[in-house]
């Protein structure tokens, strides 16, 4: 029986010792819907992903993955789930020691015994995907931020996911890159057929190609909904962050004590 | 009575704090251990981990043997000449390197060297969050990074001793025989019949071992937990070095008293 | 650095360990002459070993021909009894001496062999009856200062 959701969120709890980071939250990712993840820095966006993928546990609640509860998985388990996901780190990841190629190549390589020529066809093939086709030569070392989060890309689609998430994509790149990125998430979860997760905190993106957003902040569901309704909702929050207004539900001031007070004590 | 409890409560964390660190790293030893399997299997890893710290190291080892043994002659020569033990130079150089000199020096150099690489490189894949994309990638990084430097850094530290021990043998020579004028024969037979091999050539290479596992554990155990930042990285590969330092010369100390009391 | 240059240069590592190894094994450590071979082991008694050790040398006419195996105290005689494992190759007749000498001034303590001139041959288990004590220094002198004491006045 094939899930309506791939990845469904139910109750979760999850914090480290004095920090409540998730309390008691619920979502759920339809399969071949892009998803987005939103909320400012610090609100637990990135470890909603890590506890997707397993790195993590959660303290109540669960995640679960095609059905599968992610954290009573054992190492086989989480090994095989894990091969379902792809995930573009934020600022690419690729193993610096290995060429462009090599870097595509290296899931394909540790998983499958394909021979070397479908390999090479396979990686030109993801390669090709992202436009970096001609340069699988170059080391990792050798690109651009830009062009290192597109080759982290085809790496995290070598062997065809169902879910591919993304951290943060489009942070620090130039209005160009972006739109490339901004269209490749787009067009590689229908071409793949797959789920895509994105956490970003980049407003006019995430509204153009995600199906469905959620908000985080204070560790709940602030909102969530269809671009469409979020940026016609009246939430305080909602609106602060779709419009980028400075002040509102979350404070310009950092917690401090009357300015006054602070002024005066210091003569 | 505040600053008093203030300094005993920071030494107590500061004793708490190693004892966990020091659990923590025979942890990631025992899975070290653990998920070996695929450094034989696929040899190539470590062959090439094998040739960044082994081969790497080869020229430092080879010099400072050699102006140890010099050293050694230098010395050895002006303190036996009083007693009229000249001839036995070889004697001293042979025994101070095959026991003692060659492990410690070449494990002292190699954490210095090659265990700073590995605490840097480790570190900085932790930064970059490329061992996190591994696990994602459902491919260990124990298995694929950590267990391969182990074991390259097992096997280099006794050939690197080996090689220490004797290029300081012959640098030792080099100064004794054409330069001071001991006669060759002498040097060699007098090495000959008072060095026994079980006792001081294997003891000299279990202690290689030893410490080779103890510095290469250390270096990994400081890259994989060092904070991703680049302050982080900076402090955890001299913590690699003073820690090697330290437990280097502590495990002389143990292994030389069981080898003498045996 | 592609991998067949990785290659070499390992195994030239390796090469040079295990040359490193050899050389020392050999020019320093005398590996050739410590593994005898077959041996033998024969007993022999002492009042007194003085510094002999095991893993002493067993030489006749400055030859090494064998090691001290092991040294223990026989409760019954109150003496010294060492095993001495001599080489195959070189058989002592049943009369030879076994005496405990010195090496140089102040060096180690040996056991020299003289061979007799019986027909028969020590075999594996046989006991040395002709055996010499070790030199104690506390007795030399003793021995001197009484020498001194008795002898006549030249006058």
């Amino acid at each position: 029986m094939i899930q309506k959701n791939i990845v469904e969120i139910k109750n979760l709890s999850f914090g480290y010792d004095n920090r409540m980071l998730h309390k008691d939250i619920n979502m759920v990712f339809p399969r071949g819907k892009v998803t987005a993840i939103m909320g400012g820095s610090g609100c637990g966006k990135t470890t909603i992903l890590r506890l997707i993928g397993g790195q993590i546990k959660p303290k109540a609640g669960q995640v679960s993955v095609d059905g599968k509860i992610v954290h009573k998985q054992d190492r086989q388990g989480i090994y095989e789930l894990r091969r379902k996901m792809g995930m573009l780190f934020q600022h690419g990841a690729l193993f610096t020691d290995l060429s462009v190629f090599d870097n595509v190549a290296f899931p394909i390589r540790e998983h499958t015994k394909l021979p070397e020529s479908m390999i090479r066809d396979l990686v030109l093939m993801k390669l090709n995907a992202v436009g970096l086709r001609g340069a699988h030569k170059l080391m990792a070392t050798e690109l651009s931020g830009g062009m290192a989060r597109r080759v982290a890309l085809a790496r995290a689609i070598a062997l065809d996911p169902d879910i591919i998430m993304y951290d943060e994509p489009f942070a620090g790149l130039d209005p160009i890159s972006m739109a490339v990125i901004c269209d490749l998430i787009r067009t590689l979860n229908d071409a793949l057929g797959a789920t895509s997760i994105i956490v970003t905190h980049d407003v006019e993106e995430a509204f153009s190609f995600a199906d469905y957003i959620y908000f985080i902040a204070d560790g709940i569901v602030a909102a969530e909904g269809t671009p469409k309704e979020l940026s016609k909702s009246k939430l305080p929050f909602v609106h602060q962050f779709v419009h980028g207004e400075k002040d509102g539900p979350v404070p310009f001031h950092y917690n401090a004590p009357s300015y006054k007070k602070d002024i005066y004590e210091s003569i | 009575m505040n600053p008093i409890f203030k300094i005993l409560s920071g030494l107590g964390s500061q004793v708490t704090s190693r004892i966990w660190r020091l659990g923590s790293a025979t942890r990631l030893f025992l899975l070290t251990l653990i998920y070996s399997g695929e450094s034989f299997r696929r040899i190539h890893l470590t062959i090439r981990e094998i040739y960044f710290t082994g081969v790497m190291s080869l020229i430092i080892i080879i010099v400072s043997a050699f102006f140890v043994g010099m050293v050694l002659g230098l010395q050895g020569y002006y303190t036996l000449q009083k007693y009229g033990s000249s001839e036995s130079i070889g004697v001293l150089v042979a025994l101070a390197l095959l026991r003692e000199l060659g492990p410690v020096i070449t494990a002292l150099l190699f954490a210095g060297r090659a265990g700073t690489a590995i605490t840097a490189e480790i570190g900085l894949m932790k930064a970059t969050e490329q061992l996190s994309a591994m696990e994602m990638m459902a491919v260990s990084p124990i298995a694929r990074i950590i267990a391969p430097r182990f074991w390259a850094g097992v096997i280099s530290m006794p050939i690197l001793a080996s090689i220490f021990s004797m290029v300081g043998v012959m640098g030792g020579y080099l100064v004794a025989v054409p330069i001071i004028g001991v006669d060759h024969g002498a040097f060699w037979s007098q090495m000959n019949v008072n060095i026994d091999f079980r006792f001081d050539v294997i003891n000299g290479l279990i202690k290689s071992v030893v410490f080779g596992i103890a510095c290469t554990i250390i270096a990994l155990y400081e890259g994989f937990d060092a904070p991703p930042t680049a302050e982080g990285v900076s402090r955890a590969t001299t913590r690699t070095v003073v820690t090697s330092s330290l437990t280097v010369l502590g495990l002389d100390f143990i292994l030389t008293s069981f080898m003498i009391a045996h | 650095m592609d991998k067949t240059t990785l290659d070499i240069w390992v195994g030239l590592f390796v090469a040079m360990g295990i040359a490193a190894l050899m050389g020392l094994a050999m020019k320093v450590g005398n590996l050739t002459s410590n593994t005898l071979g077959e041996t033998y082991a024969v007993t022999a008694n002492y009042e007194n070993i003085g510094g002999l050790k095991p893993r002493a040398p067993v030489k006749s006419s400055g030859v090494v021909v064998g090691r001290i195996d092991s040294i223990k105290f026989d409760t019954k005689a109150y003496q010294a009894v060492v095993t001495l494992k001599i080489d195959k190759r070189y058989p002592f007749p049943k009369d030879t001496f076994a005496n405990i000498y010195t090496s140089g001034l102040l060096g180690e303590q040996y056991i020299s062999l003289e061979a007799g001139g019986d027909d028969h041959f020590l075999k594996e288990g046989d006991r040395i009856s002709k055996t010499q004590d070790a030199v104690v220094l506390e007795k030399l002198i003793s021995q001197f200062l009484y020498n001194k004491a008795t002898e006549e006045p030249k006058k």
